[in-house]
C-alpha cells in the first residue's frame, strides 16, 4: 500500500472514532467537540474571512519577525565564526539563551514595546535569531579547510574569498538555521499572540477559550499544524534536501 | 634556472611543544617544461615541500624562486591539483574551471578557456554537470582542468591520483602525460607510487625522512609513452626501491618506539 493511501486511511479512521466516541459518550460541545462541529467553525470562520484576516496578520508579522531573525543570525553567525574572543563570550551566551523559551521574554518585551506588535515581534525575532545564529557559525566553521587552500592557490582571498567560497560553502547550514528558525518563530508566534494581542491566529485563539468555543480553539489548532507542516515539508524539507544532494552531503 | 628551491627548512611545533624538523636543507633546480616528481614514505615532507612551494605553508628559512622572483604566499603562476579534486559543488563543472578566471576575463572568454582546457580533459560533453554527478576520475580531470586554466608556469600536483582505483589511476596517467606534452607546462608531481614516478617523470627526487631531505635524484632519458623501456625501467625500480627500503625501516622502527613506550 502506497505511504499516501496508508495515512488518508489513518486520519479518516481518527476522524471517525472521534466523532462516533462523542456521540456516543454524550462529551458535552465545551469539553470535546466532535469534528463535524469543528469544520463548521472552520468553514464559517473561511466564509466570513475571520480566520483569513487573522492568518494574514499573524504571517504578516512572523514574515517581518524572521527577516529580521535571519539576517540578525547571519551577521552574528559569521562574527561568532569569525572572532574567536567574541565565541568564547558572546557565543556562551547565546547558547545560554537558547535554553530559555523566547516567550518568557514577553513580560520585559511589553514593558519595553507596549502591548502591542512590536512585543510580538519581538519574541519572534528573538526565538529565531538564536538558532539561525548558531548554525551560521556551525556551518563557517566547518567549510572544508581543502575549498580555502584550493581557492588562495587561484588568488583568492579577503572578502573575495569569503562571498565566493565560505559563503557558498556554509549554505547546507544556513539553509537548515533558516528551516529552524522558521519552526521557532511559528511557535514563538503563536504564544506571544495568545499571551498579549492581536489580530492574528493566537489572539483568536483565546478569544475563542475566552467565550468557551471549543470548536473555533480546535479548529484553529488544526489551522496552526497544517500550516506548520506545509511550510516545513513542502518548503523547506525540499529545498534543505536538494541542497543536501548538490553539496554531496546526503550520503 | 626555472624553479630554484635553496636550502629551504621546515620546522613546527609538535602537540609536546617540542621543535620537530620536517625539511631540512632542500635544494631543488626545476628546468622549464620538466616533469619532477618527488618520490618518498609517508611522513617524509613531501607533501609540505610542495604546499611550501604553493605558498600556502610559509618555510622555516630558505628561499623559493620562480622565474627570477622570490615567491611569497599563493599566486597565479602556481597551479595546484589536490588529492581530492577541491571542485566547488554549488557550481558547475564549467564554473568551477572558470572559478579562477572572473576576475581577469569577461564570461564569454572564461566559458571559451574552460571549455579548451575541458576538451583537453576529454570532458567537454560534462560542462553543464554538477561535480558530484562525476566519479572520482572525472572530478580529479576537472581540478587538472581548473588548474591549467589560469595557465599557471608551474603545476604542482600532490599526490592528485591516490585516491583512485588502479584502472582509473593509469588512465589519469595517459591524460597527464598528454596534458604534459601539449602544453608544456613544468610539473612538480608528488607521489608515493614508484610506478607513477617512472611512468611519467623526466626526473625522481627521492625523499627520505627523519628530518624529511632529498637523498638522490634520478634522470629518466627514456622517450614517451614508457612502455617501450620497460626493461630498463625495472633497473630503476629496484634503485629506488633499495633507496626507500632504508627509509621505510625507519618509519617503522620508529613506530614500533612509539608504541612501546606509550
Amino acid at each position: 500500500m502506497q505511504p499516501v493511501v496508508k495515512r488518508i486511511l489513518f486520519y479518516g479512521i481518527l476522524l471517525a472514532v472521534w466523532q462516533v466516541a462523542v456521540t456516543v459518550l454524550d462529551v458535552s460541545v465545551s469539553l470535546l467537540p466532535a469534528p463535524t462541529d469543528v469544520f463548521s467553525s472552520l468553514y464559517t470562520g473561511f466564509l466570513d474571512l475571520t480566520l483569513v484576516y487573522d492568518l494574514v496578520a499573524s504571517f504578516k508579522r512572523l514574515v517581518i519577525g524572521l527577516l529580521i531573525a535571519l539576517v540578525l543570525g547571519l551577521i552574528l553567525g559569521v562574527f561568532l565564526a569569525k572572532s574567536k574572543t567574541a565565541d568564547e563570550t558572546l557565543g556562551s551566551l547565546i547558547i545560554a539563551l537558547q535554553s530559555v523559551p523566547s516567550i518568557v521574554w514577553l513580560p520585559l518585551a511589553i514593558m519595553w514595546f507596549g502591548l502591542n506588535e512590536a512585543a510580538v515581534t519581538f519574541i519572534v525575532v528573538l526565538g529565531a535569531t538564536l538558532v539561525m545564529t548558531i548554525n551560521v557559525r556551525t556551518g563557517m566553521k566547518n567549510v572544508p579547510p581543502l575549498f580555502i587552500k584550493a581557492a588562495q592557490t587561484m588568488d583568492y582571498k579577503g572578502l573575495r574569498l569569503f562571498w565566493k567560497v565560505m559563503f557558498p560553502a556554509s549554505i547546507p547550514y544556513i539553509v537548515t538555521g533558516t528551516r529552524l528558525a522558521w519552526a521557532f518563530a511559528w511557535r514563538a508566534l503563536m504564544a506571544g499572540e495568545l499571551l498579549s494581542t492581536g489580530p492574528g491566529l493566537g489572539y483568536k485563539l483565546k478569544f475563542a477559550s475566552d467565550f468557551g468555543d471549543m470548536s473555533l480553539v480546535i479548529a484553529i489548532m488544526m489551522m496552526i499544524m497544517v500550516i506548520g507542516v506545509i511550510v516545513d515539508l513542502l518548503f523547506f524539507q525540499r529545498i534543505e534536501r536538494n541542497v543536501m544532494k548538490k553539496w554531496g552531503l546526503d550520503t | 634556472m626555472f624553479l630554484s628551491i635553496n636550502n629551504v627548512n621546515k620546522q613546527f611545533k609538535n602537540r609536546d611543544n617540542k621543535e620537530e624538523t620536517v625539511l631540512t636543507n632542500i635544494d631543488l633546480q626545476v628546468k622549464e617544461g620538466e616533469f619532477v616528481s618527488i618520490l618518498g614514505p609517508s611522513g617524509c615532507g613531501k607533501s609540505t615541500l610542495l604546499s611550501i612551494v604553493a605558498g600556502l605553508t610559509p618555510q622555516t628559512s630558505g628561499e623559493l624562486v620562480l622565474q627570477g622572483k622570490t615567491l611569497k604566499g599563493p599566486g597565479k603562476e602556481r597551479g595546484m591539483v589536490f588529492q581530492q579534486a577541491a571542485l566547488f559543488p554549488w557550481l558547475t563543472v564549467e564554473e568551477n574551471v572558470m572559478f579562477p578566471l572572473r576576475k581577469e576575463l569577461s564570461k564569454k572568454e572564461a566559458q571559451e578557456r574552460a571549455s579548451k582546457y575541458l576538451s583537453l580533459v576529454q570532458l567537454s560533453p560534462y560542462a553543464k554537470h554538477s561535480p558530484h554527478e562525476l566519479s572520482g576520475g572525472m572530478q580529479q580531470r576537472v581540478s587538472i582542468a581548473r588548474a591549467l586554466a589560469m595557465d599557471p608556469a608551474l603545476l604542482l600536483m600532490d599526490e592528485p591520483f591516490g585516491a583512485l582505483d588502479e584502472q582509473t589511476r593509469s588512465r589519469l596517467h595517459e591524460v597527464l602525460e598528454n596534458v604534459f606534452l601539449e602544453t608544456k607546462k613544468t610539473i612538480l608531481f608528488v607521489t608515493h607510487s614508484i610506478h607513477e614516478a617512472l611512468k611519467l617523470s623526466d626526473r625522481i627526487v627521492v625523499m627520505g625522512t627523519q628530518p624529511g631531505r632529498i637523498v638522490d635524484i634520478i634522470e629518466l632519458d627514456f622517450p614517451r609513452p614508457r612502455e617501450k623501456a620497460r626493461e630498463e625501467l625495472l633497473g630503476y625500480e629496484e634503485r629506488i626501491k633499495a633507496l626507500l627500503k632504508t627509509e621505510i625501516d625507519k618509519v617503522i622502527e620508529k613506530e614500533q618506539q612509539y608504541a612501546t613506550r606509550s
